[in-house]
């Protein structure tokens, strides 16, 4: 019996699937057997196809993988297509009510089953609405006996999903129930060939969370006070999680709210409220994805020049232009580096899994005020929508780095406060804020040229020096930003990633490996290029940067920043808007290998 | 408290063309802060770009100050104000500012009524990119190279009035007078205090083509009441004669006196009155100047939410162990 497979399940959006999909998934990961699930949904509210992927692997691989073992036909429209994805010889699961071309079905080298899944649940409830939901719970009650999944964890995972809704726990339950009955009743002849090893303390020290959900409690936990948005996918999520967390959690002692949320008419506005909010001593962020973060382009230059902390949580999604709002990619990663017009040049943070969002949240804003310079967070749509099987937290320790404000008493030490002097030979400048009640705190911000005190210049050596002085700043960055996660057993070949790349990639190895190819990693956490990136590359022959656009974007900030590097660096891309898998990373590599 | 003198007042001195209507606009907001003992320290000047947005530079050199982006102004308000509610914001924007790349920034901000007094000073033309169109200017006007302006105009005070300003004024640079009212007023709203304010561009629009010009302003000007403050340290007693003053007491001891012209009385409460009026007037070809609708009552972007200093982050903004755990084990 294997503990290695993957389940793929399709529906139609809207049909109230979701619900039912994530129940399986938490019943899988309170078994406490790895797993992994993606959603693979249309930008559409009702009626388009739509796909959950679940990844199960006692070896703890996570990752999509593109041909499954065990195929869940629920849409007629998509019954051809979801046929040829069963693996040979997998298990092609339909529901029987549909209309079926049989012949095609029993065509293909896959175990077919017909389950008439809307007469298991007819007796569970008179409401035609209720029953349409209950359908998606028989198939996981199937799946459950199949599995072998025990009763009770079923039950915890459905009371967990429907919590504060107690009424449709009891006919969800029944569904299961139902499903399971089924199955033991007309599968028994089945030879199935998976099946749940229960560990019971697998998930301990675990939790199954969303990158989205993970950022807002690390919001929420990391000091913002300050969110300012504009609604788009895959974002919204983040700062509905914020709300959520933040009223329930950051409240002062007589009840008030210590924070604020205001939904903007624009991207243009979210940006500007954040570097308004920022500017003034809060600690201010905005959450969007590729069309926002290209409307927030102008205002992203205004931050570094005018050096006013700030940050963008980009979750990534298909561009160009409005692209598949609902497909994930890394293609905003030399935008989001270089955003606006000018010299510009701004820290980016790359979280990989939930809990580095979750410690982003308050990096972010460490950084940003420490810096005082605009910190862009890109995750992305696999990241933060989808369900990740991730270490649990730990509370933060860290104090919160408020950087370098002057206040009236500490002014009265500084002699000759400027504004953008560079007074500790790192780049960073002491900022004041507005409301400081001394004489010495005033100067005007501007995003246009300025000398030292902020006084307007259109002087060449002035316009220069101060330009210096922010490569300086940018320097200094490469020391406080999260340096990268190596693994280095002295191989040849290396692989250089980030963000959710990242998850595929031991999958990935282990494939390398039983071919004889080992490799050392480099999981990059941020830009600009951490120190200890440079031994990386000096110390491997050949270097596998792998991400998921068209056009290499890492490769060529290593190639442009690190050109003694160049010739060795090889790119291994995905760009199709589904998360990345490890059989196509290991293929690449292999045949570039030559051991394919 | 730091007594302060009306030197702490002035700022840096101005780039802008001599005889430039934004000059008198600044000199008339200094006066109007200094009076009413404004803190400097508590004020934070905005802007966005263009001639008008140079000119929070001239005044309160003390005050920190922001000249951020084109048509930006209004969000970059709001979260100033989000983070410290007590500093009072003056925002000075211009034509092009407020009412072409700005526009939609601007409506929302009244919508929210972000507590500031925001200035637009009008002048219907470009004179940094020297002298195109602003959408303010007449249909019929023309540049100063004889360009007829073929579209409408867009009105300041008429589009405030629809999106629920709370505070709506016009006034011209040049009536010291009643600037220094407004102003005064201004200062002691809760909201967004929209006062647009014609400020003929010398050198690009003070032409017979020119409906912003200095002459074509005096001409055109009606004013629909005499505007007058009173500080709370003046003493000064009104001559009523019981049938066209009318005095508003404000909180803090200072007073508001509206005179009523030939006209007739409007009552600044009305807002439907005050925009058949704007329209009105409009149609006559005449530039209405005077506060056309005040809500006393105001209570700003956040009446809930009572200060709770949002740029204050420290140990206790952090939410405790116990809390941490309770939230963590909703994923398990």
């Amino acid at each position: 019996m294997k503990t290695d497979f993957s389940i793929q399940v399709a529906t139609v959006n809207g049909s109230g699937s979701q619900s039912s999909n994530q129940i399986l998934v938490r019943a899988l990961f309170r078994s406490g057997v790895p797993v992994g699930a993606k959603n693979l949904f249309p930008s559409n509210i009702a009626g388009l196809p739509t796909w959950f992927t679940i990844r199960v692997s006692d070896q703890g691989f996570t990752a999509r993988t593109d041909n499954p073992e065990i195929v869940v036909a629920m849409n007629p429209q998509t019954l051809g297509e979801d046929l040829k994805s069963v693996r040979r010889n997998g298990l092609f699961i339909y529901n029987s009510e549909m209309k079926v071309d049989a012949a095609a079905v029993e065509d293909h080298p896959v175990k077919t089953i017909g389950i008439p899944f809307k007469d298991i649940v007819s007796s569970i409830s008179d409401s035609v609405r209720l029953k349409k939901l209950l359908i998606n719970m028989a198939y996981v009650g199937v799946l459950a006996e199949l599995l072998k999944i025990p009763e009770e964890t079923l039950a915890d995972s459905i009371s967990h999903q429907f919590k504060g809704k107690e009424s449709v726990i009891a006919p969800n339950r029944e569904a299961v129930l139902a499903g399971r009955a089924y199955a033991r009743e007309h599968l028994k002849d089945l030879d199935f060939p998976y099946e749940v090893n229960a560990r019971p303390q697998g998930s301990a020290g675990k939790i199954l969370i969303d990158g989205n959900t993970s950022a807002s409690l690390g919001l929420v936990f990391g000091g913002c006070t300050v969110v300012c948005w504009y609604p788009i996918t895959p974002s919204s999520s983040l700062v509905e999680g914020f709300s959520k967390y933040a009223e329930k959690y950051r409240r002062t002692r007589d009840g008030k709210a210590d924070f604020s949320v205001v939904q903007a008419e624009d991207e243009l506005a979210s940006i500007s409220m954040v570097i308004g909010a920022g500017w003034a001593g809060a600690r201010a962020m905005t959450a969007t994805s590729g069309p926002g973060l290209s409307l927030m382009a102008e205002a992203a230059g205004l931050a570094y020049y005018a050096e006013v902390p700030a940050v963008i949580w980009n979750v990534q999604r298909v561009g160009p232009s409005t692209g598949l709002p609902t497909r994930t990619l890394q293609g905003d990663l030399l935008s989001a580096y270089t955003l606006s017009h000018g010299d510009t040049r701004h820290v980016v943070l790359l979280p990989a899994n939930p809990k580095d969002c979750f410690e982003d949240g308050q990096n972010a804003f460490d950084l940003a005020e420490r810096l005082q310079t605009l910190v862009i967070v890109l995750s992305d749509l696999d990241l933060g929508m989808n369900l990740h099987m991730s270490q649990e937290f730990s509370y933060p320790e860290k104090p919160f780095d408020r950087g370098k404000v002057l206040d009236e008493e500490t002014l009265k030490t500084h002699a000759a406060f400027g504004r953008y002097k560079d007074a500790d030979g790192d780049g960073i400048p002491y900022r004041t804020l507005p409301g400081t009640e001394s004489d010495a705190a005033g100067y005007f911000t501007r995003g246009s040229g300025h000398d030292e005190f902020g006084n307007y210049t259109e002087s060449n050596k002035v316009y220069k020096s101060n330009m210096d002085r922010l490569a300086r700043k940018l320097e200094t960055a490469r020391t406080l930003i999260p340096a990268p996660r190596i693994e280095s057993r002295g191989e040849k070949v290396g692989l250089i990633y980030f963000g959710s790349s990242s998850e595929c990639v031991p999958e990935a190895r282990f494939l390398m490996e039983q071919k004889g190819l080992r490799t050392d990693t480099l999981q990059l956490r941020a830009l600009p290029l951490h120190k200890e990136v440079d031994n990386f590359l000096k110390d491997h022959e050949r270097l596998y940067v792998i991400e998921q656009n068209r056009d290499a974007q890492l490769a060529g900030i290593l190639r442009m920043e690190k050109p003694e590097a160049a010739t060795k660096l090889f790119s291994v891309l995905e760009y199709d808007g589904l998360p990345l898998t490890a059989r196509h990373v290991a293929g690449e590599i292999l045949t570039k290998e030559g051991k394919a | 408290m730091k007594e302060f003198s009306r030197k702490d007042y002035v700022g840096s001195k101005s780039t802008l063309c001599t005889g430039c209507g934004h000059d008198s606009i600044t000199n008339h907001l200094i006066t109007s802060l200094f009076k009413s003992k404004i803190n400097p320290y508590k004020v934070a000047k905005l802007s966005g770009i263009g001639c008008s947005s140079k000119t929070p530079n001239y005044f309160l050199s003390t005050s920190q100050g922001f000249n951020s982006l084109h048509g930006r102004m209004a969000p970059l308000a709001t979260g100033v104000h989000l983070a410290q509610e007590e500093l009072k914001i003056i925002g000075i924007s211009g034509d092009g500012d407020t009412a072409s790349i700005g526009l939609g920034s601007f409506a929302h901000l009244l919508r929210r009524n972000v507590p500031m007094i925001y200035v637009v000073e009008n002048n219907g033309v470009y004179g940094l990119t020297k002298g195109q169109f602003s959408a303010t200017a007449d249909e019929g006007s023309t540049t100063h190279r004889g360009h007829v302006n073929k579209v409408g105009a867009i009105d300041i005070c008429s589009l405030a009035l629809e999106m629920g300003a709370t505070f709506v004024a016009r006034s011209f640079s040049g009536d010291a007078k009643q600037l220094t009212a407004l102003f005064s007023l201004a200062l002691r709203h809760k909201g967004t205090a929209v006062i647009d304010i014609v400020s003929p561009c010398i050198t690009f629009a003070n032409h017979e083509g020119s409906t912003k010009s200095y002459d074509a302003v005096r001409t055109r000007n009606k004013q629909l009441q005499e505007l007058g403050f009173i500080q709370p340290q003046e003493e000064i007693t009104l001559e009523d004669d019981g049938s066209t003053l009318i005095e508003v007491k404000l909180h803090d001891g200072s007073r508001l006196w509206l005179k009523k012209t030939a006209e007739g009385a409007h009552d600044i409460t009305d807002r439907d009155a005050a925009a058949a009026l704007l329209n009105e007037t409009k149609r006559q070809g005449q530039l209405l100047t005077g506060l056309f609708y005040w809500d006393a009552e105001s209570r700003g972007m956040r009446p809930e939410e009572p200060a709770t200093a949002l740029c204050r982050v420290d140990e206790t903004s952090r939410p405790s162990r116990e809390n941490f755990r309770k939230m963590l084990s909703q994923f398990a």
